[in-house]
C-alpha cells in the first residue's frame, strides 16, 4: 500500500519535472509502438515483415524531410503552409529539366535546392523582417507553388530519363531484415535512397537543435519572443533562418518525393502540407512555439502513417478514410496537448 | 471657379479616405485594361439557352454569376476576419460538403433520381444546419480552445473534402429535376444568373441584421480590443464563435449555388481554392486581415472586382489551376502594402519627401 | 566623468506619439552603491530603465560608461549585455520553455557550440552559490515565479555586469526570499557593482539602498543621499507635494444631497479574486464618495476589479442593499447598476479604431441587448449630448477615439459609463497622464454626482486630488487593507504617513 503510493507520488513527480519536449517525446514514441504492436497482433501477416516497416520508410521519406522543417518553424512559433506545394513544384521542374531539358539527376538536385531557396529567402524576408502573419505568407506561397507547377507543365508524366531510373532504383539493402518470400526465396530488406538522406537530415537537425546556440535560439524565440530579444537573441534573425530552412529542407524532400515517385504532375504532394503539420503535432511539437523534437517528428511521421496503413488493411482503402484519419489524429492531439499542458500547469 | 475646384477635390480626397476607394480603384484599373485589350470584354448578348429560355451572355455577366457566389462568402468571410483577427480556410471543403448533404437528401441515397426524394426546402435546411455545426466546430477550437484560427480551421480544409466523399460513399449523385439547375442557372423568362439574386438575398439580410442588431459593433468592439469590450460587459468568446456559426451559413448558400449549376458533384474540385479567393476579397475591400473595423459592401464589392481578375485571366487563356499563381501574387502584394512596418516606412519616407519639397 | 562613477546619463529625452516620456534627465550611478530609483506610475522610470538598456533609442542625451571616453551606443539589449550591463525585469524576461541553465547561459558567449555538461555543471555551482532551490537541467516553468526571478538575477549576477539594473524584482518574493536578494546586492556592492534598484516597497529602499533618485512626470526631482531623505519627503517628493505647503484644503462644497448616510448600497464581506490580493471588507453608501489609495502594486485596482467581476472572483461575497449578488463577469456587474472606468484607458478603456459615438455608446448599449441597437440618429444624438456636456474636444462625433488626447479618451469613457446611469461609479485612476483642467472638471463632475446620489469610489496616485473629492478613503499596502481614514483624519500627512507605514519620522 504505502509502496504503491510512493510509486505513484514519484510518477507524479516525473510528470511534474519532466521537460514539456520529453514529455510529449515519450507520448509519441509509446503511441508509435503500441500502434504498430496492435497491428502485428490483429492485422498479422503483413506488419510481421520488416519490409513492410521499411516500405513506409520508402513512402514517407519525403514527408519526414519537409516534417522536420516544418517542426522546426513550429518550435519558433511560426508554421509553413507553403510546402506540400513546393514538393510538387520541384518534382515537376525537376521531371521537365530532365525530360525536355536534358539534364542529369545531379544537376537537378541543385535546381531543387534553388527552388527552396528562393521560396525560403521571400516568406523568411516576409515573416521575419517585415512581421507579417506566417500563414497568410505560406498560404500566398502555397498557391503561388502550386500554381506555377501548373505553368511549369500542365499534364502529369512519367520521366524517361536513364540515369536518372537508375538512380531511383538503386536500393540500400538492410542486412540481416530480408524475409522468405511465396517461392521460398529468400529476399533481402531495402530502403530507397530518398530514405537514407532523411534519417541523416534528421540525424543533423537534431544535433543542431540540440547541441548548437542557433538550435537553443529557435526554442528560446517560441518559447517566448520578448523574452528571448531580452536575453540577447537576435530574433528577427532566427525567424528567417527557421523560415529558409524549412522551404530548402521542401525543396530537398520535393527531390526525394520525385525520386520515389518518378514523375511530374499538379496533383502531387496534395495534402503534404498538412501530413506535415499533423506529423510534427502527433511528434510532440506545440502549435504555440518553443517545444518539440525532431525524434518526435520522425515518429511521428511513422504513427501517421502506420494509422494509414492499419485503415487501409483494415478494409477501409476508400481514398477519403486517410484525410479523416489524419484530421481526426490532429484534432485528437491537439486537444490532448492542450489538456496535458493545462494538468502540468496545475500540478 | 477655384472654389468649384476645391470642392471637387474635397470630394476625391474624401472618397481617397473612404474604405471601398480601394477595390473601387481596383476594378477601374482591371476594367481600363480590359478595354485597351479587347473592348468587346464588355458585350453582352442576349441570347437562349439548350431550354428555349432567353439568356444574358458575355463576359460581365460571367462574372455577376460567379461573382455572387463569392459575394455571399465574403459577408461571412468578413465577419470572421473582423471578430477573430483570422481567417477560416475551410470553406471551400465545408462547401462540397454542404453540397454532398443536398445531393444525398435530394437523391435519398440513390445514384440517380427524377424526382425529390427529399422537399428541397428540407434538404437545403439540414444542409444549412450541418455547415452551421462545421461553423460551430471552427468557431469553438478558435474562441474556446485559443487555437489560431487558420489553423484550427486546416482541420476541416484537409478532411473535408474526403467527409463530404463518405457522406454520399464517394459516389456522385446525380438530380435530374430541371427546377434544381434554377439556383445555379436561369429561372425561366429571367435572363439575369439566378446566383445575382440569391446574393442579393444575402446583401438585403446581412444589410437588415446589422441594422436591426449590434452585430457590427460588437464584432467590431471584440475585434478591435477584446479586453476593453469584455469590460463593456460583451462575451468575446461567444462573438467570434458566431462569427464561424454564420460563416457556416453562407457556406450552405453557396454549397446550393455549387451543386445546382453541376446537378451534381465532384469532391475535389467543387469550390476549388475558394477560400484564397474569399480572403483576397476581404483584404481587397480594404479590411484588416488582423481584424476590428470591416465594411461589407466593400468585401463584397471586393468579392466581384476578383471574380473580374479571375475572368479577365480566363480570357488571357491562362489555365484554371494557374489562376492561384497571380492571385498569390496579389495577395502578397496587399499585405506587404498594409503590414505595419511597412506603413510606417512609407510615412516616413512620405514625411521626408514633403520637407525637402519645402526645403 | 566623475571618478568612482560607473554610469552617467546626461540630458536623455524620449518621447512617444502624444506623450513626453522622459525630459531631460540626468542620473549617476557610482562603483558600489545601491542607488533608488524612484518615482509614481508614468513618472519615465521604466522608460529611462528601458533606454538604458537598448530596449528604446533616446531621442536625446548621452550615455557614458566607466572606460569608455566615447558616449556608448546601445541600440539593442545585446549591445547593453555586451557593455557590462544586466537587468532583471519585474516581469519574467526569460524562456518558460528551456531549461534554468540555458535561461542562465543564452545570448552570451560567442562559442556556437552548446556543452550541456558544462552548463549545467556551471549553473548549478552559481545557483548553490547564490542558495537558489533550482536544479540546472530543469524546465524554467517547472518552478515557481520567485524562483524564476532569482533565475534572472543569477543570469544576471554570472555576466560579470558593472551595472544591475534590478526593475521592480521583489513584487513576487516572499520576505525569506527579499532578504536573500538583499544579501546578493550586498555582496555584489562590496565587489564594486553598481546596482540601480526599481521598487514601490519603501521599507526596502530604506533598508538596502544608498541614494535615491526620484522622478516625476518624466523630469529629474532630484538625487538624495539616503539620510537626509526620510520617508514622508520621498513619498511627498514623489507625489509633487512639498510637505510646507500642504495646507489641508478640505472644502465645504463636499455635502451631499441624499444624505441618506446609513444606507450600503454595496457591501463587500472577504471578497477575494484570483488577481493576488487578501481577501477585503468593504462598503459604500449613496451618494458617498469614497476612495482607495496606496503606491502603485499596492492592490486598490485589484479590489474594484473584484467587485466589478473584471477579474476571476474565488471568494467572498457581495451584498446590494443587504442582498446577496452573484456577480460573475463584467455584465453582471452592470446590470447591478456598476460602471467601472478602468485604470489603463488604452488596453481596458478606448476601443481604438472605433468612433468616439461608438465608444460612448458601447455600455449602454450592451445593457440595451443585442437586438435594440440606438438607430443611428438617436447615438448621434446621445454623442452630442455628452460631448457638449463633459467639453470633449472631438472633430466630431465620427472621429475614431484613438486620434484624441488622453483627456479626451478619458471623458469619453466617462461618457459611456455616465450614460448606463449607474448607482455605483467606480473611478480607477481617472486623471492619470491628463491635463489640470480636465483633472479638475473630473474632480467636480464626482462631487456633482455624488450630490445627485450616486455612490462613486474614487481612485488617485494623487493625494490632494482625494483630499478634495472623497469623504472616506481605505489605505492598502502589499495587496492588503491597512487602514480606513474618515473625512476629519483626511490630510495629506496622515495619508501618507499611513501609506508609508513604519515608522512615522516624527511626524
Amino acid at each position: 500500500m504505502a509502496s504503491e503510493k510512493n510509486t505513484a507520488a514519484k510518477k507524479s513527480s516525473w510528470f511534474k519535472n519532466v521537460s514539456d519536449t520529453n514529455l510529449l517525446l515519450t507520448i509519441t514514441i509509446v503511441v508509435f509502438f503500441a500502434m504498430y504492436l496492435t497491428a502485428m497482433i490483429f492485422l498479422g501477416s503483413g506488419f510481421l515483415k520488416p519490409q513492410t516497416f521499411f516500405n513506409i520508410l520508402n513512402a514517407q521519406a519525403a514527408l519526414i524531410i519537409t516534417a522536420c522543417g516544418m517542426s522546426l518553424v513550429m518550435i519558433t512559433g511560426g508554421i509553413d503552409i507553403s510546402v506540400g506545394g513546393v514538393v510538387a513544384l520541384v518534382s515537376m521542374s525537376c521531371a521537365v529539366y530532365l525530360d525536355f531539358g536534358g539534364g542529369d539527376p545531379y544537376t537537378a538536385i541543385l535546381l531543387a535546392l534553388a527552388i527552396g531557396l528562393a521560396f525560403g529567402l521571400v516568406q523568411g524576408f516576409l515573416v521575419a523582417y517585415l512581421d507579417i502573419q506566417p500563414f497568410i505568407v505560406s498560404l500566398a506561397g502555397m498557391f503561388f507553388a502550386r500554381g506555377m507547377t501548373t505553368i511549369v507543365h500542365t499534364n502529369p508524366f512519367n520521366v524517361e530519363n536513364e540515369a536518372f531510373t537508375k538512380l531511383k532504383m538503386t536500393r540500400v539493402i538492410v542486412p540481416g531484415m530480408g524475409s522468405v518470400n511465396k517461392i521460398g526465396k529468400y529476399v533481402d530488406a531495402y530502403v530507397e535512397i530518398g530514405v537514407v538522406v532523411a534519417l541523416l537530415i534528421v540525424l543533423l537537425l537534431f544535433c543542431i537543435l540540440r547541441w548548437t546556440k542557433l538550435g537553443r535560439a529557435f526554442y528560446a524565440v517560441g518559447g517566448n519572443q520578448q523574452s528571448a530579444l531580452m536575453l540577447g537573441i537576435n530574433v528577427k534573425r532566427t525567424k528567417f533562418l527557421a523560415h529558409l530552412i524549412c522551404s530548402l529542407l521542401a525543396g530537398i524532400g520535393g527531390y526525394v518525393y520525385f525520386l520515389h515517385v518518378g514523375s511530374g504532375s499538379a496533383s502531387h504532394a496534395s495534402g503534404m502540407e498538412m501530413n506535415a503539420i499533423a506529423s510534427s503535432i502527433i511528434g510532440g511539437t506545440m502549435l504555440t512555439g518553443g517545444v518539440g523534437n525532431i525524434i518526435g517528428t520522425f515518429f511521428g511521421v511513422l504513427s501517421l502513417s502506420t494509422i494509414q496503413n492499419i485503415v487501409s488493411s483494415a478494409g477501409l482503402d476508400q481514398a477519403w478514410w486517410t484525410g479523416i484519419t489524419v484530421a481526426a489524429m490532429l484534432c485528437i492531439f491537439l486537444i490532448v496537448q492542450s489538456v496535458i499542458m493545462a494538468r502540468k500547469k496545475r500540478a | 471657379m477655384a472654389n468649384k475646384n476645391k470642392s471637387i477635390g474635397a470630394f476625391f480626397s474624401g472618397l481617397v479616405k473612404q474604405q471601398i476607394f480601394i477595390p473601387l480603384v481596383a476594378l477601374l484599373l482591371l476594367a481600363l485594361f480590359n478595354l485597351i485589350m479587347d473592348p468587346s470584354f464588355f458585350k453582352i448578348t442576349l441570347g437562349y439557352n439548350s431550354v428555349g429560355d432567353p439568356v444574358l451572355n458575355g463576359y460581365l455577366i460571367t462574372i455577376l454569376d460567379y461573382g455572387s457566389e463569392l459575394a455571399i462568402l465574403a459577408i461571412g468571410m468578413t465577419l470572421v476576419t473582423a471578430a477573430s483577427g483570422g481567417q477560416d480556410i475551410s470553406v471551400g471543403a465545408t462547401i462540397a460538403i454542404a453540397g454532398s448533404v443536398i445531393l444525398r437528401l435530394l437523391c435519398g441515397g440513390q445514384t440517380t433520381t427524377d424526382t425529390y426524394q427529399t422537399p428541397l426546402i428540407v434538404a437545403f435546411l439540414v444542409a444549412v444546419i450541418v455547415s452551421m455545426i462545421f461553423g460551430a466546430f471552427n468557431g469553438a477550437l478558435v474562441a474556446y480552445f485559443r487555437i489560431q484560427p487558420m489553423i484550427a480551421t486546416l482541420i476541416l480544409f484537409t478532411a473535408g473534402r474526403s467527409i463530404a466523399a463518405w457522406i454520399n460513399n464517394n459516389q456522385l449523385p446525380i438530380v435530374n429535376v430541371e427546377s434544381f439547375g434554377y439556383f445555379g442557372g436561369y429561372i425561366p423568362g429571367v435572363p439575369i444568373p439566378t446566383p445575382f439574386f440569391i446574393a442579393l438575398i444575402c446583401v438585403v439580410i446581412i444589410a437588415l441584421v446589422l441594422k436591426f442588431t449590434n452585430l457590427r459593433l460588437y464584432t467590431q468592439a471584440v475585434g478591435i480590443n477584446e479586453s476593453s469590450s469584455r469590460l463593456n460587459g460583451l462575451n468575446p468568446e461567444f462573438i467570434k464563435f458566431i462569427s464561424f456559426v454564420i460563416l457556416g451559413v453562407c457556406v450552405a448558400v453557396v454549397g446550393l449555388i455549387k451543386v445546382s449549376r453541376l446537378s451534381t458533384i465532384n469532391y475535389s474540385v467543387v469550390a476549388k481554392d475558394i477560400e484564397m479567393d474569399a480572403i483576397l476579397a476581404v483584404a481587397l475591400g480594404g479590411n484588416a486581415l488582423s481584424g476590428g473595423k470591416f465594411n461589407i459592401w466593400a468585401s463584397i464589392l471586393g468579392a466581384y472586382v476578383i471574380q473580374f481578375l479571375t475572368t479577365t485571366l480566363y480570357k488571357f487563356k491562362v489555365q484554371s489551376d494557374a489562376l492561384p499563381a497571380y492571385k498569390a501574387v496579389v495577395v502578397i502584394i496587399l499585405v506587404v502594402l498594409s503590414a505595419p512596418i511597412v506603413r510606417e516606412k512609407l510615412a516616413s519616407l512620405g514625411k521626408k519627401m514633403k520637407t525637402k519639397e519645402v526645403a | 566623468m566623475k571618478e568612482k562613477s560607473v554610469l552617467e546619463m546626461r540630458g536623455i529625452c524620449k518621447s512617444f506619439p502624444g506623450v513626453r516620456a522622459l525630459h531631460d534627465v540626468d542620473f549617476t550611478l557610482c562603483e558600489g552603491e545601491i542607488h533608488a530609483l524612484m518615482g509614481e506610475n508614468g513618472a519615465g522610470k521604466s522608460t529611462l530603465i528601458k533606454v538604458l538598456t537598448g530596449v528604446y533609442e533616446k531621442d536625446e542625451g548621452e550615455i557614458f560608461l566607466k572606460g569608455m571616453d566615447k558616449a556608448a551606443v546601445i541600440r539593442s539589449p545585446q549591445d547593453a549585455q555586451k557593455l557590462g550591463i544586466s537587468t532583471v525585469y519585474q516581469e519574467i524576461t526569460l524562456c518558460p520553455n528551456l531549461s534554468v541553465a540555458e535561461n542562465m547561459y543564452i545570448g552570451r558567449g560567442e562559442q556556437k557550440k552548446v556543452s550541456w555538461k558544462q552548463m549545467n555543471a556551471d549553473a548549478d555551482k552559481i545557483l548553490q552559490s547564490l542558495d537558489i532551490p533550482a536544479k540546472a537541467n530543469r524546465q524554467l516553468s517547472n518552478y515557481s515565479i520567485a524562483i524564476q526571478q532569482m533565475v534572472a538575477i543569477a543570469r544576471a549576477v554570472d555576466m560579470d555586469c558593472k551595472v544591475l539594473i534590478l526593475d521592480e524584482p521583489t513584487s513576487s518574493l516572499d520576505e525569506q526570499e527579499v532578504e536573500k536578494l538583499f544579501g546578493l546586492m550586498r555582496d555584489l556592492k562590496a565587489k564594486g557593482v553598481g546596482i540601480i534598484f526599481v521598487t514601490h516597497f519603501l521599507d526596502q529602499v530604506y533598508e538596502v539602498c544608498d541614494k535615491i533618485t526620484v522622478l516625476r512626470d518624466g523630469g529629474l526631482v532630484g538625487e538624495y543621499e539616503i539620510a537626509d531623505l526620510p520617508r514622508v519627503k520621498l513619498v511627498s517628493k514623489m507625489l509633487g507635494k512639498e510637505l510646507d505647503d500642504m495646507s489641508d484644503i478640505k472644502t465645504d462644497s463636499v455635502t451631499y444631497a441624499g444624505a441618506d448616510a446609513d444606507t450600503k448600497v454595496f457591501e463587500a464581506e472577504s471578497l477575494q479574486s484570483n488577481a493576488g490580493i487578501k481577501p477585503f471588507n468593504f462598503y459604500i453608501k449613496k451618494g458617498e464618495v469614497n476612495g482607495f489609495t496606496g503606491l502603485l502594486g499596492s492592490g486598490r485596482s485589484e479590489c474594484v476589479r473584484a467587485i466589478f467581476g473584471a477579474d476571476h472572483v474565488i471568494g467572498g461575497t457581495l451584498k446590494k442593499n443587504g442582498k446577496v449578488v452573484k456577480i460573475k463577469k463584467p455584465i453582471d456587474a452592470m446590470k447591478q447598476g456598476i460602471a467601472y472606468l478602468p485604470e489603463d484607458r488604452k488596453v481596458d478603456g478606448i476601443v481604438g479604431d472605433l468612433s468616439v459615438r461608438d465608444n460612448i455608446i458601447l455600455a449602454q448599449q450592451v445593457l440595451k441587448g443585442f437586438f435594440h441597437p440606438y438607430s443611428k440618429a438617436e447615438a448621434q444624438k446621445i454623442a452630442e449630448e455628452y460631448i457638449k456636456l463633459l467639453e470633449i474636444k472631438t472633430a466630431s462625433a465620427d472621429t475614431p477615439i484613438k486620434s484624441l488626447s488622453g483627456g479626451n479618451q478619458q471623458k469619453v469613457i466617462l461618457a459611456r459609463w455616465l450614460l448606463t446611469h449607474p448607482e455605483y461609479l467606480i473611478l480607477d485612476e481617472p486623471t492619470r497622464g491628463i491635463d489640470v483642467g480636465t483633472k479638475i472638471e473630473i474632480q467636480k463632475l464626482v462631487l456633482k454626482l455624488a450630490s445627485e446620489g450616486m455612490s462613486v469610489t474614487f481612485i488617485s496616485s494623487e493625494t490632494d486630488e482625494m483630499i478634495r473629492t472623497c469623504s472616506r478613503l481605505i489605505v492598502m499596502r502589499d495587496r492588503r487593507v491597512v487602514g480606513e481614514l474618515g473625512s476629519d483624519e483626511l490630510t495629506q500627512n496622515k495619508i501618507m504617513s499611513t501609506i508609508a507605514g513604519g515608522e512615522n519620522d516624527g511626524k
